[in-house]
């Protein structure tokens, strides 16, 4: 295995040499710009999505975000907006194997109750935003076949087509990658009649403790005119959280690392 | 006739302007050391839909403030949590009854959180306590419940009652252990005819005219109760292990000599696992109760000991859409006892009693309208009880919400069927601060 690491290692140094990644070392390498910068990290996030008639609804939580190794990672997001998610914490264990669901949890504390919460359709709204569960935690690169469509002289383009295309709202979605940071920085998603239905957009991005991070993300659902915006701020990492965090204990009393 | 059209009109006024309060508040309310004050106003009115001669032809009208606030210092919490509730219904809102939940306040939680060494947390003071893995059953979860409030269709949250207790919570690294103990024994806030009206074993009305008084439980030290739970997780799936010592949570047991209903002795032993099977979440929970005081079963006015079993499964049917089952069944041990020696004019409740739930969970609207189905269905008792409900969010602050609340049954003294006369629908404002 530690061999198997040096050699693909190795093969990624000698690429950039090269000058040349191939498409599933850009994914993935994406995938850890992404989600993975640091060993953990926090964050403050407001959401704000406003409809089609220029009503808006916000959502403010932390977000505490462990890598537990080989992919997996624990999040803990603890609500403070609106005011009837007050104190409410979703808790999710991520998984990246085959054939095994993330386990997801809401804490509600008026009931004192950890509520199961089904394994369900990842590309469902999250917090009834534009962004889908799956823009929050990762898509498995393993859902889709990657095509490099283009490179032109900072970004990388590539198209991805889903292998269960059924299990799926989108035909293909096509993102456009910076070299500099390897963030991805715009996903254009096309419905199965060939209409760009929703589109994700990095619209901010800088770098903190030398990780490239992405400070305002836009969702646009182009169907129902829809759009959300979320920044982020006070963002930490390597802050050095403990993952029994990530446990009914700290759901029962809130970590100050959640609280502001 | 016409003096409570005019409570209702100044009911209505009341409400009006407080929701206009409310309204005016636009952010949340901090306390002087920094910390946010949140929580709602919600007035909600509701209307029995069959006569019922014994109790008011409305079911709710009532409103309620609540404030809530989680305090952080260095080395502990402090949470408060209490409603403010003006209740047309009540008999006395002056007279407080913090055990009852009856009075113009109800608290709900006041308790202070601190974290003695790194491997235990010690929580002391008034609390909700909740465990085991059924939705709306349970069976080692012997903490109180408010079925008045539930039956009657306020928001989910209030079946749980408080608890006056400590819970020390220590975590090893091979299993977690919870113990509670409660002083003095925290009865449900049973039914009793006063707001909730049903037919006793003996096929008899109670009803807000003959309200049932049980014997209190309250001496401090003596009427206590012990609660422990040993939980860990074996790979993906969540084991517990329950024990109880108190008495029944209500009063199902006859007292001769003092000639009134009373809370006997129990002890319940009990185990549950949950985990992820078949594409959804898989559950089941078993306890046995030792009805201390009638072991052998042979004293009709004291319940059998029990075994009760319950099983689950929810899973995501579409995008937004959620499904649970649950098969849960009571089983009375000594049953030949216990029909021996039952009153002759008693009817006789069954050896098992079968129970299967349905709960479906719709969300619409970007997650801002949820309608939701609760069904409880005896095949054994043939009697049901239906809980719909529909919430829709009109922003981030104010919300409404509708609920149903139907019970059906062939016989008067079944589990539901003896509530059959309280049928009801009830709709809800609230401003959310």
């Amino acid at each position: 295995m530690k061999k198997l690491t040096v050699l693909l290692v190795a093969a990624g140094f000698a690429g950039i040499l090269l000058g040349e990644l191939s498409v599933d070392e850009i994914v993935e390498r994406a995938n850890q710009a992404s989600y993975y910068a640091g060993d953990d990290g926090s964050a403050d996030v407001t959401m704000t999505i406003t409809d089609k008639g220029g009503s808006t609804r916000s959502r403010e939580f932390t977000v505490l975000r462990m890598n537990t190794g080989a992919g997996t990672q624990k999040f803990y997001v603890y609500f403070n907006k609106p005011a009837d998610l007050y104190k409410q914490v979703f808790l999710v264990w991520k998984e990246v194997a085959e054939g095994r669901d993330d386990s997801r949890w809401m804490w509600l504390p008026a009931l004192n109750l950890k509520r199961s919460i089904a394994p369900g359709d990842k590309r469902t709204s999250f917090v009834g935003s534009d962004f889908v569960y799956e823009d929050v935690s990762g898509r498995n690169l393993r859902e889709d076949i990657h095509e490099l469509v283009e490179t032109t002289a900072d970004q990388y383009v590539v198209k991805n087509t889903p292998v269960k295309p059924e299990a799926v709202e989108f035909a293909h979605y096509t993102i456009w990658i910076d070299k500099a940071t390897m963030l991805p920085r715009r996903a254009e998603y096309y419905d199965k009649t060939g209409k760009l239905s929703r589109t994700v957009e990095a619209t901010k991005v800088e770098t903190i403790q030398g990780f490239p991070t992405v400070v305002e993300s836009v969702a646009k659902d182009l169907n129902s005119g829809s759009t959300t915006v979320n920044t982020y701020a006070a963002i930490k990492y390597n802050i050095g959280l403990n993952e029994r965090i990530f446990t009914e204990r700290f759901l029962r009393r809130p970590p100050r690392e959640a609280i502001r | 006739m016409r003096d409570r059209s005019m409570r209702g009109l100044r009911l209505a006024r009341a409400l009006a302007l407080a929701l206009v309060a409310a309204g005016s508040v636009a952010y949340a309310l901090e306390l002087p050391w920094g910390e946010e004050l949140h929580g709602f106003v919600e007035g909600r009115g509701g209307v029995r839909t069959r006569n019922d001669p014994g109790e008011s032809e409305r079911s709710l009208t009532e409103l309620r403030a609540q404030l809530d606030s989680l305090n952080h210092f260095e080395l502990f919490q402090l949470q408060f949590r209490g409603d403010l509730v003006y209740d047309e219904l009540a008999h006395d809102i002056g007279k407080v009854d913090l055990e009852r939940g009856q009075g113009f306040f109800d608290l709900r939680e006041l308790n202070v959180v601190f974290f003695p060494v790194d491997w235990a947390d010690v929580k002391v003071g008034r609390q909700i306590l909740t465990w085991g893995t059924g939705d709306l059953l349970f069976i080692n979860d012997l903490f109180p419940k408010d079925w008045n409030s539930f039956l009657l269709g306020r928001e989910e949250q209030y079946l749980k009652a408080p608890s006056d207790a400590i819970l020390a919570s220590f975590f090893p690294s091979f299993v977690n252990i919870d113990l509670v103990y409660v002083p003095r024994f925290d009865a449900d806030r049973y039914i009793d005819g006063e707001r909730v009206s049903f037919y006793d074993m003996n096929g008899r009305y109670v009803g807000d005219d003959s309200v049932m008084r049980a014997g209190r439980r309250d001496d401090w030290f003596k009427d206590d109760e012990i609660a422990a739970r040993l939980y860990r997780r074996f790979s993906e799936y969540e084991t517990a292990l329950y024990l109880y010592h108190g008495f029944w949570k209500s009063p199902v047991g006859y007292d001769v000599s003092d000639n009134r209903p009373y809370f006997p002795e129990l002890n319940v032993v009990g185990a549950s696992v949950k985990g992820a099977a078949a594409g959804g979440i898989v559950n089941f929970e078993t306890g046995y109760y030792d009805s201390a005081e009638d072991r052998g079963g042979r004293d009709p006015y004291i319940p059998n000991s029990e075994l009760r079993l319950l099983t689950g499964y929810q899973r995501e049917l579409a995008q937004e859409l959620t499904a649970g089952v649950q098969y849960y069944v009571e089983w009375m041990m000594d049953y030949n006892d216990y029909t021996a020696t039952l009153p002759p004019d008693s009817a006789a409740r069954d050896e098992l009693r079968h129970v299967v739930t349905l709960r479906l969970t719709q969300m619409l609207m970007s997650q801002n309208l949820i309608l939701d189905l609760f069904t409880f269905f005896s095949p054994s008792d043939r009697d049901a009880y239906i809980r719909p409900g529909a919430t829709y969010k009109i922003s981030d602050n104010w919300s409404t919400n509708l609920n149903g609340n139907f019970f059906f049954g062939e016989r008067d003294y079944t589990f539901f069927g003896r509530l059959r006369r309280n049928n009801s629908v009830n709709f809800s404002v609230r401003y959310n601060f």
